[in-house]
């Protein structure tokens, strides 16, 4: 599915990931997981290909294809989705006339035929609902005065609509209520796929009670330091990431 | 160069005037206009707005005024159901006017003898009230006024169908000058929506239109206003509006520009007794080499009165805008709220805006905000649309029209905003393909709309 190798890369002249390597299989689910400004969310930011995220070294190919070289859209319409950390509101632009855009765009890419307006609303109101969203959310702006936590169900409401291959998941459980939480994970669950991979970037052990995740890595100052089963996670939780950074590079 | 275009329109105003009860009217605009001094640079309400190249025409008076299927097709506002008084290049199109046949609205030169002394009592107060935020070109539109219309909405009723005013230009022989002239006079307890637009066809022109429309709102009385100004891009374009708000009185504004070489517009409005309330919102777009000029003006001259103005500009390829929004409290007006708002997109690096909010507050009691700010399409919000499959071009376009969709979609006229979306969605994506997302009817009552039609 998508093989990262020796990923090196800079924001603003400053590196932060150093190194990164990681290799995911279809169907599978890997959580990363690190203390704060370990770089977790840069690694969704650099494969979603957000501008001023330059790469400086290393390798991302997605089905074999160098997505580096590649603008954020054509990521995207490769099958790549990042469920942003903060998604951004957008006032005056409607979220159904922006999900149209977008659903037209990767149908395209995929040589599936366009959907009408008529197919295409049946199918946002069914996604909606499947995230607990009510359907009046798709007239307004996009993210305009959603709560954090309709931010992040229309995060993955986008998820099931573009039915991507690859869904970098950054922090989606961040200020979420165990309500909302269930929502997001069932949604995730529901999406697996053997043809479907997620990389599920957590502070938290407690998602990945409800996302169970294949292989868990520890990222600490731009690498992947230790790798292990879903068992890693709750040894995280109870001893912390201290006891991490002086042990070997761990990484699979 | 300034002398002679001065001297050309004013020679021209004493010829053309005919009407006997305008004699006094056109005489005082003469006197004034031919004191008047062309403003130059050194001109702080003209800083910006060099109007060099624009007086170096002599526009003449125009011949043509045949009408065509652009002209006709322009007038078309979605299914608004409104009586129109359309005029081309300065003369009266009878196939497209039928407002006439409404009391409330009739032509200067079909005026009753009520109707003549209204028009002589009112015309131009409302200029010689404005200071120094009139300017020679209302003295020139004093001096030249011929025809014009009234319309005049008695106590406490309300005109049944919105009054659409259209002042179209097409190619003439040679390079013309149409002088526009609306007065609106709304009696207590009136409401009336109104409709003034400017437009043109694409044929070759050398046009100088010059517009002056004066609003009396009486107590209590309503005006929902649009001023749409859609000429081409060869045009000339000058025109002010003025508006007098008496107690408890209602004016709901909306200005846009998007069309002619030169757009100067100026708006002044007056909360002349308490509680009135003015909304003004306003719309500029210029593009190419355009440049808009808006000079919006608000007189708090009494206390417990409220403004709120918001205009939002998107500037494009090398084109220029100016918006200078002034807010006077004067020492009497406490208790006044006052809000401006003004946000401007520069699209290209060779794009210019000019802003400035001037506030002026001699009361202590009052809550006045005010902000202005240019900026370039978000990078985050222009990501967010890219990772989800958005083409770069798409999401910009879809971003500039988001920047000024609020302020379309809050109109009261459903059919008003359905007229302007595709013209407004177009001047981003100017192809097709970029735009088509934005024109596409999602929602459930367009598309019902669309199945009943």
């Amino acid at each position: 599915m998508i093989s990262i190798n020796n990923l090196h890369a800079n924001v603003e002249d400053k590196e932060i990931l150093k190194g990164l390597n990681l290799d995911i299989k279809p169907g599978e689910i890997h959580a990363i997981m690190g203390p704060n400004g370990a770089g977790k969310s840069t690694l969704g930011n650099v494969l979603a290909g957000r501008e001023n995220y330059e790469v400086t070294a290393g390798s991302a190919t997605l089905n074999g294809k160098n997505i580096l070289e590649m603008e954020p859209e054509e990521r995207a319409r490769e099958g790549l989705f990042l469920a942003f950390q903060y998604p951004v509101e957008i006032p005056g632009v409607s979220n159904l006339e922006f999900l149209k855009a977008s659903v037209d765009a990767v149908r395209e890419q995929q040589g599936k035929e366009a959907l009408d307006s008529v197919q295409f609303l049946k199918l946002a109101r069914e996604k909606c609902k499947a995230v607990n969203l009510d359907a009046s959310f798709l007239k307004r702006g996009v993210n305009e005065g959603f709560s954090g936590g309709e931010k992040k169900r229309n995060e993955l409401m986008q998820m099931m609509l573009l039915e991507p291959q690859l869904c970098i998941l950054d922090e989606t459980d961040s200020g979420l209520d165990i309500d909302a939480l269930q929502v997001v994970a069932d949604g995730v669950n529901a999406m697996r796929d053997p043809n479907r991979s997620f990389i599920v970037v957590t502070h938290y052990q407690r998602l990945l009670d409800y996302i169970v995740p294949d292989y868990v890595h520890v990222l600490s100052d731009g690498k992947i330091v230790k790798s292990g089963g879903k068992e890693l996670a709750l040894e995280l939780e109870q001893k912390g990431y201290g006891w991490l950074e002086t042990s070997d590079n761990g990484a699979a | 160069m300034a002398e002679q275009f001065i001297q050309h329109l004013l020679e021209q105003a004493k010829n053309t005037t005919a009407l006997p009860f305008l004699a006094d009217i056109n005489q005082q605009g003469q006197q004034a206009f031919a004191r008047a001094v062309l403003p130059g640079r050194k001109t702080e309400a003209w800083k910006y707005t060099p109007l060099t190249r624009f007086s170096a025409e002599d526009y003449g008076v125009p011949e043509n005024s045949q009408l065509n299927e652009a002209l006709t097709a322009a007038t078309r506002l979605d299914d608004l159901d409104a009586a129109k008084i359309v005029f081309i290049n300065g003369t009266l199109s009878h196939e497209l006017s039928d407002a006439m046949a409404l009391d409330e609205v009739t032509l200067f030169s079909q005026a009753s003898a009520d109707q003549q002394t209204l028009i002589r009592e009112q015309l131009g107060t409302l200029i010689a009230d404005a200071g120094d935020s009139a300017h020679l070109f209302n003295d020139l539109n004093n001096a030249a006024v011929n025809e014009g219309v009234l319309l005049h909405v008695a106590k406490n009723s309300r005109l049944s169908r919105p009054l659409q005013l259209v002042q179209l230009t097409t190619s003439d022989q040679a390079a013309f000058q149409v002088n526009a002239r609306l007065l609106v006079v709304l009696e207590s307890g009136a409401e009336a929506t109104l409709i003034e637009q400017y437009d043109s066809d694409d044929e070759a022109q050398v046009s100088f239109t010059n517009a002056v429309t004066e609003i009396v709102i009486g107590d209590n009385a309503r005006l929902q206003h649009y001023r749409l100004q859609m000429m081409q891009e060869q045009a000339q374009h000058i025109g002010s509006t003025f508006v007098a708000l008496n107690r408890d009185s209602h004016y709901k504004g909306f200005h846009l520009a998007l069309g002619s070489q030169l757009t100067r517009n100026d708006v002044v409005i007056n909360h002349n007794v308490g509680g009135s309330h003015c909304e003004l919102n306003g719309v500029y777009i210029p593009q190419n080499e355009q440049l808009v000029d808006f000079h919006t003006c608000v007189e708090h001259k009494v206390a417990h009165c409220t403004s709120d103005e918001v205009f939002r500009g998107i500037m494009n390829d090398k084109a220029k805008a100016v918006f200078n929004g002034r807010i006077h409290i004067h020492p009497q007006a406490q208790k006044t709220l006052a809000e401006l708002s003004n946000k401007n997109l520069l699209l290209t690096n060779n794009a210019e805006i000019n802003t400035k909010p001037e506030l002026e507050i001699y009361a202590d009691d009052v809550k006045c905000a005010h902000g202005a700010t240019v900026a370039q399409l978000e990078e985050k919000a222009l990501f967010y649309l890219q990772s989800r499959g958005v083409s770069k071009r798409e999401a910009e376009v879809m971003l500039s029209f988001g920047f000024i969709n609020e302020l379309l979609e809050a109109l009261p006229h459903a059919a008003v905003t359905r007229t302007l979306r595709p013209l407004l969605a177009r001047r981003f994506g100017r192809d097709q393909n970029l735009s088509r997302h934005l024109l596409e009817s999602l929602d459930d009552d367009a598309r019902h709309a669309g199945e009943r039609a």
